[in-house]
């Protein structure tokens, strides 16, 4: 049985007329301890799909089990790092991430507390910023809040729907690191939402695309045979890393052809001839 | 001076030295020459009021006069006209014409208001210190003392008008937030209150005062204290509550998704879920409810004072308009100006406080 499991899952949204259907039969199986990045278009889907996962949303039809039981509600044990940050901008950093590991941890003192924030907002840089509101940071700052937050939660499996987007190329490299590193210990499991390819394959263990919506389903996976620790630098030489990225991006613009010559084809003209005025 | 009483009393308040000192703070960091220029544009645009103020009273009075004389001739004749224009010239007080009083009038009666106080409470220290050794027996006895039952002068009724606004607006508070909360945690609640919201919030202060009299004379029955202070601030409460709890439901019922999203996985409990994410995040549409009913609060005292013969302005009010002595024109004009000056600070103290609170700095107003 494995560890978190889709089986034909619906999201329709909307009622009658307006009803959209965003994910159609989707079918996925994650093992304890793997790292699965999903990357997809923007608007494909990829948000809902999160949602369905952690427990905020429920499937139209189909079911999603977490350890053999179904998902009906949010838990610790799914720690999510959202898109859009998510902060409360009346909390400062500190606050913030303090909220989240007194949740965690109902039964430690105050002191254990305070040092998991610090650790943690350590972790992601930001100790300068620790009484900051959200206003006065800059959205990678932010990003890296919502990271920090996440992550000091101590979830089983943790659910990242883009979490660098907004990044420097350098601080994105950082905090993937920390990411593994974190993952790696306990062994975790992890599913990352990403629309970047490489940091894909730098971190997954396998790649499923989701193809554009509406009715977006899961594309074949891609099986990144790269041994772990995987190193950056060397990455680009690897073969294997090449060969696996070529075919993936393939992929993806294909279905990003497909999806644009198949909407263009929708508009097709009417038949119009001139009209003759002259008598 | 009005203005001036009110600073005064807020500087021995220590509540407000925090947003005193947030104000000058923030005074010092505008440039000095764009300060100066605003103020010279102010300053020039009061003058310019007082200026056409001044004209038309002027013109009024000379309209008003033409009047009395063009009276005394048709009616008594000559002679008659003649003695009403030299009356009229040499400024006794019996035959000036009745009409709006020019700025010059209004400040003469200010300081005579302000004289008139003194004289008041030099009164009334003298009547407590003759007093002072009859009470103490009357007190040893068991007996009311015997308290100062005078004239209230100008500036006792202007805090007996803040004091009645202030219990009104605490009132309201303690009414329409928690209401407000409730009804809008639950949509159930709401669409049941909706209709008592949508019939209850027009009505007009004259028509709350009537209601609250009825219930307060009922439950003061065989009580002789004076109740027309609990009548008018319940009133004024009751009346303007509406804002704020119209406001509190729409803030709560309305906290953004995300922040309800990272309640929910953060998973956090009922108590936890409101007062760290749903109150937090409506506090802005709250403070905004709250200024506009101390605004409210201010506006509907003066007709409720009136109706409950409470001693503030209100009744002042319409007491110098039916006593229609000489200066009670000016008097009327005077009060005018403290009531606005005392609601524009109302105002600016609560636009403070409602920055104070805002989370999101640049959107508050
Ligand atoms: N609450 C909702 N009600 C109706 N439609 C929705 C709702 N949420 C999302 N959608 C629609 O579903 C589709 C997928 O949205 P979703 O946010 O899951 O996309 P996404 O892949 O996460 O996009 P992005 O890459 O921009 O984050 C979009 O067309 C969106 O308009
Ligand atoms: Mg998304």
């Amino acid at each position: 049985m494995a560890y978190l499991e889709l089986k034909n899952v619906y999201k329709t949204y909307g009622e009658g007329a307006n009803q959209t259907e965003v994910l159609s039969n989707i079918n996925l199986s994650i093992e304890e301890g793997e790292f699965v990045a999903i990357v997809g278009f923007t608007g494909s889907g990829k948000t809902t799909l999160v949602n369905l996962i952690n427990g905020l949303l429920r499937p139209t039809s189909g079911e999603v089990l977490f350890k053999g039981k179904r998902v009906v509600d949010t838990s610790h044990e799914r720690g999510v790092i959202f898109q859009n940050y998510s902060l409360l901008p009346w909390l400062t950093v500190g606050q913030n991430v303090f909220m989240a590991v007194r949740e965690a941890y109902p039964k430690k003192d105050k002191s254990f507390l305070k040092k998991r924030v610090s650790e943690y907002v350590d972790m992601v840089g930001l100790t300068p910023a620790i009484n900051k509101r959200p206003k006065e940071l800059s959205g990678g700052m932010r990003q890296r809040v919502a990271v920090a937050r996440a992550l000091a939660m101590n979830p089983e499996m943790i659910i990242m729907d883009e979490p660098l987007g907004a990044l420097d190329a350098l601080t994105r490299g950082n905090l993937q690191d920390e990411i593994l590193n974190i993952w790696s210990q306990d062994k975790r499991t992890a599913l990352l939402i990403t629309n970047d390819v490489d940091e894909g394959i730098y971190m997954a263990d396998r790649i499923i695309p989701l193809k554009p919506g509406p009715k977006a389903t899961l594309g074949p996976e891609f099986k990144i045979e790269i041994d772990r620790p995987r190193d950056k630098t060397a990455l680009n030489d690897n073969l294997n890393f090449k060969k696996t990225r070529n075919a993936i991006i393939e992929y993806l613009m294909d279905i990003g052809e497909s999806r644009k010559s198949s909407s263009s084809e929708e508009f097709k003209l009417p038949e119009v001839s001139p009209k003759s005025f002259v008598a | 001076m009005g203005q001036e009483i009110i600073l005064k009393q807020g500087q021995n308040s220590s509540f407000l030295k925090p947003l005193l000192l947030k104000l000058t703070s923030r005074f010092q960091k505008k440039s000095v020459l764009s300060s100066l220029k605003k103020t010279g544009i102010t300053v020039l645009s009061i003058l310019l009021f007082l200026g056409l103020w001044h004209l038309g009273s002027k013109a009024l009075y000379n309209k008003e006069a033409s009047f009395k004389i063009e009276k005394a001739l048709t009616e008594r004749g000559q002679a008659a006209a003649d003695a009403e224009r030299d009356c009229i010239a040499s400024g006794e007080s019996s035959c000036q014409p009745n009409t709006l009083p020019s700025p010059a009038q209004v400040w003469s009666s200010l300081q005579s208001l302000i004289a008139d106080h003194k004289v008041i409470t030099a009164d009334k220290a003298a009547f407590s210190a003759k007093m002072a050794d009859v009470n103490a027996k009357l007190i040893a006895k068991g007996k009311d003392a015997i308290v100062y039952t005078g004239r209230a002068s100008f500036i006792d009724i202007v805090l007996t008008s803040i004091k009645t606004v202030f219990a009104g607006f605490l009132l309201a508070l303690l009414i329409a937030v928690p209401i407000g909360i409730i009804i809008g945690l639950s949509p159930s609640l709401r669409s049941a209150f909706n209709w008592f919201i949508q019939v209850f919030k027009p009505v007009s202060p004259v028509v709350w005062y009537l209601l609250v009299f009825m219930i307060v004379k009922t439950l003061y029955i065989g009580d002789s204290t004076d109740n027309a202070f609990v009548i008018s601030f319940i009133s004024v409460g009751l009346c303007a509550m509406w804002a704020t709890l119209v406001n509190t439901a729409m803030g709560v019922s309305s906290v953004d998704k995300d922040y309800i999203n990272v309640a929910k996985v953060l998973k956090l409990g009922t108590f936890q879920k409101v007062f760290k994410v749903i109150l937090p995040s409506s506090l802005p549409l709250i403070f905004t409810g709250l200024r506009i009913t101390l605004s409210v609060a201010w506006m509907v005292l003066i007709a409720i004072e009136l109706l409950a013969q409470s001693q503030g302005l209100g009744l002042f009010v319409w007491e110098e308009f039916q006593n229609g002595a000489n200066d009670s024109n000016a008097k009327i004009i005077v009060a005018m100006f403290v009531i606005g000056i005392i609601g524009f600070l109302l105002d600016r103290l609560m636009l403070t406080v409602q920055n104070g609170v805002s989370f999101n700095k640049n959107e508050a107003v």
